[in-house]
């Protein structure tokens, strides 16, 4: 078992490493001088060079590149040139609306998505199933921020049942806080589940064609029993695959999403940073996603060796 | 009364009719062998007994079970009586369990399925089972996932999960078609004991009569969906007054005519293939950072020749390192040790452009007749493969004229030619592959269980092409088999392999009659052997 | 025309997932070739008094808050998604299938450094690689093209190297290699075409999923800029129209989820068609 988890962690850091490179590349060294890009041609030479001591370009490349991941681990994310506050503020300030929004749609679909799936392929072939599969097709179809739209558009203009966006806060209470979130949640994690309702089909019913399962009902399971306790965990790797790859999906989601709803999340962030050329928000916010995803895709790959007893290696 | 009656089956899947009204019985404690050749509708016979079907199947007719028609019985009193009453027991054990479940886990949960036993009682039923199926708990604890046993070991645990309850039936598909002759003799006194024991009726399938000729108390042949003959063992297989029932005996007894023997022919010239001390070794798996399992010697010290135009066997156990023998000699893997000599020449330090005059000399044939074609080139391009190893562009006219001789001698009509692959039979697409052997002219042919796949009957032909290729063309050949009748069939020398070494070697005849090594040994008595099942059981009878 | 294209042919036409797909996509092609001679009106023509009006004769789908046709816009902006998508789809095979055949053939430490480069890419969403390079360089359609194309190299890099995984142990590859073919060789007549079945089904998935991402990356103002009209785009300039004119909104969503819809339904019917497990010849 060690083996397999201590190789999957050791990839994860280094991959981690190699994307902090690449960050650090495309938004430090691609620009020339970052400085004169986020100041614009008339800034003054004053200003120009107190903001290039600040973020130390009079230092060698390695030696910016490791103050900044020693900043990076110790929190220290540099300081936001428009705001004049340190970045981990502003970032920890909006991740209080992006994670709870990525985690509820992503709880969402799961929720729906797998009894779907299940109920469609232990019904395979029927009208039921057809149909279930039909709706799942045009919702793998549907963008996620057109379908926040239509959203607002009934329940908040035309029902108005639901604020049409913005976010109390979660000083406002929990309730009113997570009552703007139910849209933003719904638009993100509707279309999400269709793709894993079929996901989840289509792996059940390629275990189900496996010779083991016919060995099982050999034995006398039902049909229903041998697709609970033979198939489902057999069918678990490919869909927790995707489900990972989803999560990556879900967060560019959020931050479209956070546009449609004019939440103060990471999405309105980074693209307030991108119109004022404010590189070192951007910088921030895009290496603490890359890291999300990242680690999310080791915790599937860690939990592949939970699922599949091939994957420990003898103990 | 019989405890299964088949009266009249008939099986539509869509405008497929695989049984044609078949017949047959079996009783409590007899062992009643179904035999067929492929698409022969015995594997549907079983599904129909077992009423696991694939969707859109049609049945008619009466499958009565201890009188009762399981063709009406209704789905919830079948989940009753399979594994209960009726056992099933398949053909590939690599696939047949579940591998994210114990084997515990999976022997346990029939058992308490059917009799509601709490875990622990359940638990002591499963250690007593795969205990008797030849699996003790001490040495394989209830907690081994599959992908941690052999495929003979997974096998017994298939069996055990059949047999746990004792059931009255058990009906077993090929079950040991995917080992080899060692494991199945095993396999096969493994299922007749527990017969014996329990009285069970057993149905065992098989394409081969020559299996099942020791074991079973009477025969049914299947074929096209329809019985052909049906009765006692010993009388159907002595009397065998249903020509079918001859063909495929005399199919699986068949020792093609050999008019020359060309193994002393030409002594002067040294030896063809010559290996010296050959080895390949694999690293062990490793273990965390720093560790790792022994090194895995698959090949170990191994030294032989071949003359021209000899036709040799070299025979082992799965797993015994033959395969990989065969490669390195292909230069299609590299050894770690020893040498190789083809035609006087040492050939495994050669680089790919330089081991081109030696692949022409030297062809292969493989097992799978469906895998070994790409299936998106016409059979003219596929044979004329080899071609590219010649020196010289050749004109398109010689090229014809080349895969047209190749076609004939291997007895497939040139206007075949702008086939596909899959518009062939298993049987042709074998002669394929011998044809693209043999175009460029090879001094050697290194064939890799070439007859395994095949049907008897099929089998019998491309074996009599093989020995006719070597009285004609001179070409001698490296048969890599575990069927001891291939070898007998069409080799003059017989090497034994096992654990990467060869054991023994010597004129085929001297070797099958008389096996020197344990390896042999156990390989010769193992091996399912029609003439000699007969006169036991001849003479058992007195 | 080998013969399993000949058998496809009729299964094709049988395949309703298919046949729907595919009259989706051509109407969608004929319609963007048909904007590139002639719209009902000229996307840049301004028109105040006419504008935010629903549906009608004259503006069948009606019009937006600059009174510009949105039939038109629909149109013109079909342009635009499908060379988004298409270019990605082709920098993502362009790049990803050779890189996945290398790895395939080499194996060893090539293929570990191909798998570590595909962990690599995967970290970085479509959506980040073009916030990234927005940031940078500035707003712009090809800055979606790059974003999506990189996403899509190590899609079609791990797709070309499973296939070939599977195909190099075949006994017709170990012929060829008995036959003295290099690996080159081998990789250019033996597994590449027999996993071109996959590769047009990924194709097609990639190229649907492109669209969503194009629409994605210029709702957000990181894909094209105006005054190209782009699908994305409308819709967020419908977004603060929404309760005034909620056509502005429809008709563009709804263009993208009949492409995308009749995208995957191709690629659905084209698994069914092609793949090798459904046709399998043995049983």
């Amino acid at each position: 078992m060690l083996n397999y988890v201590s190789k999957r962690v050791l990839i994860g850091i280094l991959t981690l490493l190699a994307a902090s490179i690449v960050v650090f590349i495309v938004l430090e060294i691609v620009p020339g001088d970052p400085v004169r890009l986020m100041l614009g041609i008339n800034a003054t030479e004053d200003a120009v060079q107190a903001l290039q001591q600040q973020m130390g370009l009079d230092q060698p490349l390695l030696t910016r590149y490791f103050s900044w991941i020693g900043g990076l681990l110790t929190g220290d994310f540099g300081k936001s040139y428009t705001y004049s506050v340190p970045v981990l503020n502003l970032i920890t300030e909006r991740i209080a609306v992006s994670l709870p929004l990525a985690l509820i749609s992503l709880f969402l679909s799961t929720i729906i998505a797998i009894p779907v799936g299940l109920f469609s392929a232990s019904r395979r072939g029927t009208l039921a199933d057809s149909g279930t599969m039909g709706i799942a097709q045009i919702g793998v179809a549907i963008p996620n921020f057109w379908f926040a739209l239509l959203l607002v558009y009934v329940f908040a203009v035309s029902l108005r049942l639901v604020p049409a966006g913005g976010f109390p806060g979660w000083n406002a209470g929990l309730w009113a806080g997570f009552k703007s979130l139910i849209l933003p949640s719904i638009a993100l994690g509707l279309p999400q589940a269709a793709i894993l309702a079929r996901v989840t089909r289509s792996a059940l019913l390629d275990v189900l064609g496996e010779d083991y399962i016919r060995t099982a009902r050999a034995k006398g399971l039902t049909r229903r029993k041998v697709l609970y306790r033979h198939a489902l965990r057999n069918a678990l790797i490919p869909i927790l695959t995707i489900l990972g790859l989803q999560f990556a999906f879900l967060l560019a989601g959020t931050i479209i999403i956070e546009n449609v709803f004019y939440l103060p999340g990471l999405g309105r962030l980074v693209f307030q940073a991108i119109t004022q050329r404010d590189l070192i928000v951007v910088e921030g916010v895009v290496m603490l996603l890359v890291a999300t995803v990242i680690l999310v895709n080791l915790l599937v790959d860690l939990s592949y060796a939970l699922v599949d007893p091939r994957l420990r290696g003898r103990s | 009364m019989s405890l299964l009656e088949i009266k009249g089956l008939k099986l539509r899947i869509g405008a497929f009719e695989a049984l044609k009204g078949i017949n047959l019985s079996v009783k409590s404690g007899e062992i009643r062998a179904l035999v067929g050749e492929s698409g022969s509708g015995k594997s549907m016979t079983a599904l129909s007994i077992m009423q696991l079907l694939p969707g859109g199947a049609k049945t008619q007719g009466q499958i009565l079970f201890d009188g009762v028609d399981l063709l009406t019985t209704s789905e919830a009193d079948m989940c009753r009586s399979r594994g209960n009453d009726i056992g099933m027991v398949f053909q590939e054990p690599m696939t047949a369990l579940n591998p994210v479940k114990t084997i515990g886990e999976q022997v346990a949960e029939g058992i308490r399925l059917h009799t509601g036993a709490s875990r622990a009682a359940a638990e002591e039923q499963t250690r007593a089972i795969l205990d008797r199926v030849g699996l003790p708990t001490a040495q394989f604890p209830l907690s081994r996932y599959p992908h941690e046993l052999s495929g003979g070991q997974r096998q017994r645990v298939v069996i055990a999960i059949a047999c746990a309850l004792k059931p009255r039936l058990l009906i077993a598909d090929e079950p040991t078609t995917a080992l080899d002759v060692v494991l199945q003799a095993q396999i096969l006194d493994l299922l007749q004991s527990l017969v014996h024991e329990e009285r069970m009726g057993l149905l065992l399938i098989s394409h081969d009569l020559a299996v099942v000729a020791d074991v079973a108390h009477s025969i049914t042949v299947l074929r096209h969906g329809e019985v052909m003959d049906n009765g006692e063992t010993t009388q159907i297989l002595t009397e065998q007054t249903h020509p079918y029932t001859r063909q495929l005996a005399q199919a699986s007894m068949h020792v093609p005519e050999r008019t020359s023997h060309h193994s002393g022919q030409a002594t002067t010239n040294g030896p063809l293939l010559a290996i010296r001390s050959l080895s390949r070794t694999y690293p062990g798996r490793r273990k965390g950072f720093f560790g790792r399992d022994g090194d895995f010697k698959a090949v170990d010290d191994v030294s032989f020749d071949i003359k021209p135009g000899q036709s040799t066997a070299l025979v082992g156990r799965s797993g015994c390192g033959k395969s990989t023998l065969a490669r390195m000699v292909l230069a299609l893997e590299k050894p770690t040790g020893g040498q190789i000599h083809f035609a006087g020449r040492r050939i495994d330090k050669l680089s790919q452009e330089d081991l081109r005059p030696v692949r022409r000399n030297m062809q292969v044939v493989f097992q799978d007749p469906y895998g070994s074609f790409n299936p998106r080139h016409k059979a003219d391009r596929l044979i004329s493969e080899p071609l590219f190893l010649l020196d010289r562009d050749i004109p398109e006219a010689e090229r014809r004229d080349r895969v047209h001789r190749a076609l004939e001698r291997v007895g497939i009509p040139r206007t075949d030619k702008d086939k596909y692959p899959h518009e062939f039979s298993g049987g042709q697409r074998q002669r394929l592959a011998i044809a693209r052997a043999i175009i460029t002219e090879p001094k050697l042919i290194v064939a890799d269980e070439p007859v395994s796949a095949l049907d008897v009957s099929i089998r019998a032909q491309i074996l009599d092409l093989f020995a006719d290729l070597n009285d004609r063309l001179g070409v001698a050949y490296l048969f890599i088999t575990h069927d001891l009748a291939v070898a007998r069939a069409i080799t003059d020398t017989v090497m034994v392999m096992s654990d990467g070494k060869i054991m023994e070697r010597g004129k085929t005849e001297e070797i099958l009659r008389h096996p020197q090594s344990e390896a042999g040994r156990a390989l010769v008595s193992a091996s399912p052997d029609l003439h000699k099942a007969l006169a036991r059981r001849i003479g058992e009878q007195g | 025309m080998s013969p399993e294209w000949q058998g496809n042919i009729s299964k094709a036409f049988s395949n309703r997932s298919f046949v729907i797909g595919l009259t989706i996509t051509v109407l969608l092609a004929l319609m963007a070739a048909l904007s590139l001679v002639w719209t009902p009106y000229a996307v840049g023509s301004f028109d105040i008094l006419g504008k935010l009006k629903p549906p009608s004769a004259a503006h069948w789908l009606g019009t937006d808050h600059f009174g510009r046709d949105i039939l038109s816009m629909i149109m013109v902006g079909s342009r635009n998604s499908i060379a988004v998508a298409f270019v990605s789809v082709v920098i993502g095979a362009g790049v990803g299938v050779p890189l996945g055949l290398w790895a395939a053939a080499r194996g060893g430490m090539i293929d570990e450094a191909l798998m570590r480069f595909n962990d690599l890419v995967f970290a970085f969403p479509a959506l980040l690689s073009a916030v990234m390079i927005t940031a940078v360089f500035g707003p712009g359609a090809i800055n979606a093209i790059i974003a999506i194309g990189i996403f899509n190299i190590p899609v079609f890099a791990r797709v070309a190297r499973g296939a070939a995984l599977s195909l190099w142990p075949r006994e017709y590859v170990l012929a060829a290699r008995a036959s003295g073919k290099g690996s080159a060789r081998i990789t250019v007549e033996h597994i590449l075409p027999n996993m071109m079945n996959l590769l047009v089904v990924q194709g097609t998935i990639q190229f649907s999923l492109g669209i969503l991402a194009e629409a994605g990356l210029s709702y957000v103002g990181l894909g094209s800029q105006p005054p190209m009209p782009s699908w994305g785009r409308m819709l967020f300039e419908a977004q603060t129209m929404i309760g005034m004119a909620p056509h502005m909104a429809l008709y563009p969503g709804l263009a993208i989820v009949i492409t995308v819809l009749g995208l995957n339904l191709l690629g659905d019917g084209l698994r069914d068609i092609l793949d090798p497990k459904m046709r399998r010849e043995r049983s």
